[in-house]
């Protein structure tokens, strides 16, 4: 979402971590108190979701007359349980076509931020110049500051130049958005790194490109990744951004897709607005499961600094 | 379609390659210049093109932001503050700045809240509930506000009187014998704007839950240690020991999730779009610009935004300054 975007970024410098040992070998404190609070927050947590995807199975009518907890207690609607609403969503609600743009914004607009702030947090950390303690400040300052700022004039110059809903013209402001971030979180890891190993590298003859490619840039993996996810999803889930750049049409990805042929259509019902939800989030938190310790180590490692 | 995918997967590979070729190609305009300027020149090189984006994304949109906002809604014309008063002086913008002002007092204190209570109980579990638990919080995080509005639709749903309810807190409460509410009408002490409100903590708590839960592992052991053996009792750990040393983290969770409060939009417009009294200031501006065609009011109305954001960037600036003269 889009709130979370500066979430990060002054998420990760501040605090300095102590690293101890695990709890084990404490007595266990797991009371009734803690775990029945935990289960009943865990079940408020994914009530929601079971009920997206219940309902996306089921055909129109009894989704649209009976509640989806229903079917715990009417096991013959079980058997009308089938995938033909995915089938309908993403044949006939454009969600198809949708994804594949969603997949041409996201992409670019994860893997170019990543290369131009590693070169900046590369200046940053092993380069000596002047203006470098301003010029970073000046990049914490950006980090709070709204994108909201930049659509009034730059839809203008997009229209002028007749490049809006072109993908490039996505992806550079979605570029502009992360850059802070991008170079705040990978300058403040890199920051972590043995200066040592790149002096020498420096004494055996590489050049800063080489040292760049081959040694920082390996070494930054966790922090790259971390941004890398971060970005996917801020990407993948933004609908703001994709409103005023693209727009409904032949380049809109899927959250516009999502509310204008579904969620907006009086007439698509609930069994097909669920099943396009599901096809618009499926994505996202496969890559977030599986992505998921790496994400949450970068997050909680930028901290380490120091 | 394999046509829409051949010329997507086109554009894709020429825009990574072409971001990889600028970065090779200022390095080897570095290394044409002569001996120290070579050295002197490729740091700045290095962070051209990172500073490019960032001025033509955000520092030039600022000061052209502030100027349209002193023109007419083409932007053809001065009109000095006029943007600012008609939309201060409107009751409809006023209701939006105290729904936004709502937003902003309760969402970013629920969210650290939560996000503390739950790193704080499941750090008692053993590993395998403790990971699972965390997982099922921190999950909507990569759920997009549109599939939060279908994912909610099914909670808030409205059925009249008589129909079979398929909103769960519809049917909890005709299951009770009440009659169903149209909840997210309903604008008596902003009820409705308190159930958007939910959404988003929905979506928030769990990336609290993670950043306080590695400080609250991160508190050493003897100084809890210490307490027990002054006869602290649990509560008194918590409050004494433990939030004090992690009182850094708790506000930068706070500060962090108030920025991103400040700029809620997606929500709000996916759900009900401002209506009903739950208009806030990012809807606004959404809705002036493309459905007014008011370039002016709409930057009238990021520039106050804005403002309302420099106390924040100064204290993050000034934190900064701290932890580096620290480092």
């Amino acid at each position: 979402m889009t709130s979370t975007q500066t979430t990060m970024a002054a998420a990760t410098p501040t605090e300095k971590t102590r690293r101890k040992s695990s709890r084990e070998g404490q007595p266990q404190k797991a009371g009734w108190f803690a775990r029945i609070v935990v289960l009943i927050l865990c079940f408020l947590w994914i009530v929601p979701v079971v009920g997206l995807f219940l309902t996306s199975f089921r055909p129109r009518d009894d989704a649209n007359e009976s509640g989806w907890w229903t079917l715990f207690w009417t096991p013959s609607a079980w058997s009308r349980l089938s995938l033909d609403n995915y089938v309908t969503a993403w044949n006939d609600a454009g969600l198809d076509v949708a994804f594949v743009n969603t997949l041409a914004i996201a992409l670019p607009a994860t893997f170019i931020p990543i290369l131009v702030a590693a070169f900046a947090a590369y200046a940053f950390t092993f380069m000596e110049f002047p203006g470098r303690n301003f010029l970073f400040l000046a990049v914490v300052s950006l980090l709070v500051v709204p994108n909201y700022i930049a659509f009034v004039p730059i839809l203008r110059i997009y229209s002028d130049l007749e490049i809006a809903g072109t993908f490039p013209a996505v992806w550079l402001a979605h570029i502009g958005f992360g850059m802070s971030l991008a170079i705040y979180i990978l300058r403040n890891y890199m920051a972590t790194l043995p200066k040592s190993l790149i002096e020498s590298a420096k004494i055996d003859g590489a050049s800063h490109f080489q040292t760049f490619f081959r040694l920082v840039l390996p070494m930054s993996v966790p922090a790259l990744a971390a941004f890398a996810i971060f970005q996917f999803l801020w990407v993948w889930n933004d609908l703001l951004v994709a409103l005023i750049f693209v727009g409904p049409g032949d380049n809109a990805p899927i959250t516009v897709a999502l509310r204008n042929n579904l969620m907006g259509q009086a007439g698509a019902g609930q069994h097909l607005v669920t099943a396009g939800g599901f096809i618009s989030m499926i994505l996202p938190i496969v890559v977030f499961l599986f992505m998921q310790r790496f994400f949450v180590r970068g997050l909680t490692a930028g901290a380490v600094k120091g | 379609m394999v046509l829409k995918i051949l010329n997507t997967l086109i554009t894709v590979g020429v825009g990574i390659l072409a971001a990889l070729v600028l970065y090779w190609l200022l390095n080897k305009l570095a290394e044409l210049l002569p001996g120290p300027w070579e050295d002197r020149v490729k740091p700045f090189l290095y962070i051209l093109p990172a500073y490019a984006a960032l001025v033509f994304y955000l520092v030039y949109p600022a000061v052209q932001t502030v100027v349209f906002s002193f023109a007419n809604p083409t932007s053809t014309e001065w009109v000095g503050w006029d943007n600012y008063t008609q939309l201060l002086q409107s009751e409809s913008f006023q209701d939006t700045l105290f729904n936004t002002l709502l937003w902003m007092i309760v969402v970013p204190v629920v969210v650290v809240a939560l996000g503390l209570a739950m790193a704080v109980l499941a750090d008692r579990l053993n590993p395998r509930w403790e990971s699972t638990s965390k997982t099922v919080i921190f999950l909507p995080m990569a759920i997009s506000a549109v599939g939060a509005g279908v994912v909610w639709g099914l909670i808030y749903d409205y059925r009249p009187e008589g129909r079979e309810q398929i909103g769960l807190q519809n049917a909890i409460i005709t299951a009770l014998g009440f009659d169903p509410v149209a909840w997210l009408q309903v604008d008596e002490f902003h009820i409705n704007s308190f159930f958007l409100m939910i959404m988003l903590m929905w979506a928030q708590v769990g990336f609290s839950m993670v950043l306080l839960s590695a400080a609250v592992k991160g508190v050493p052991e003897d100084t809890l240690e210490a307490a027990r053996i002054d006869g602290a009792n649990e509560r008194d750990i918590f409050f004494r020991v433990v939030v004090p040393q992690i009182w850094g983290t708790v506000l930068t969770v706070y500060v962090t999730t108030l920025i991103g409060v400040m700029k809620i939009f997606d929500i709000v417009y996916v759900m009900t779009n401002g209506g009903f009294n739950t208009n806030v200031v990012g809807n606004e501006f959404f809705n002036q610009l493309f459905s007014n065609f008011n370039n002016g009011a709409a930057a009238a109305i990021v520039v106050m935004l804005m403002l309302a954001t420099v106390p924040i960037m100064i204290y993050q600036v000034r934190n900064f300054r701290r932890e580096e003269s620290m480092a």
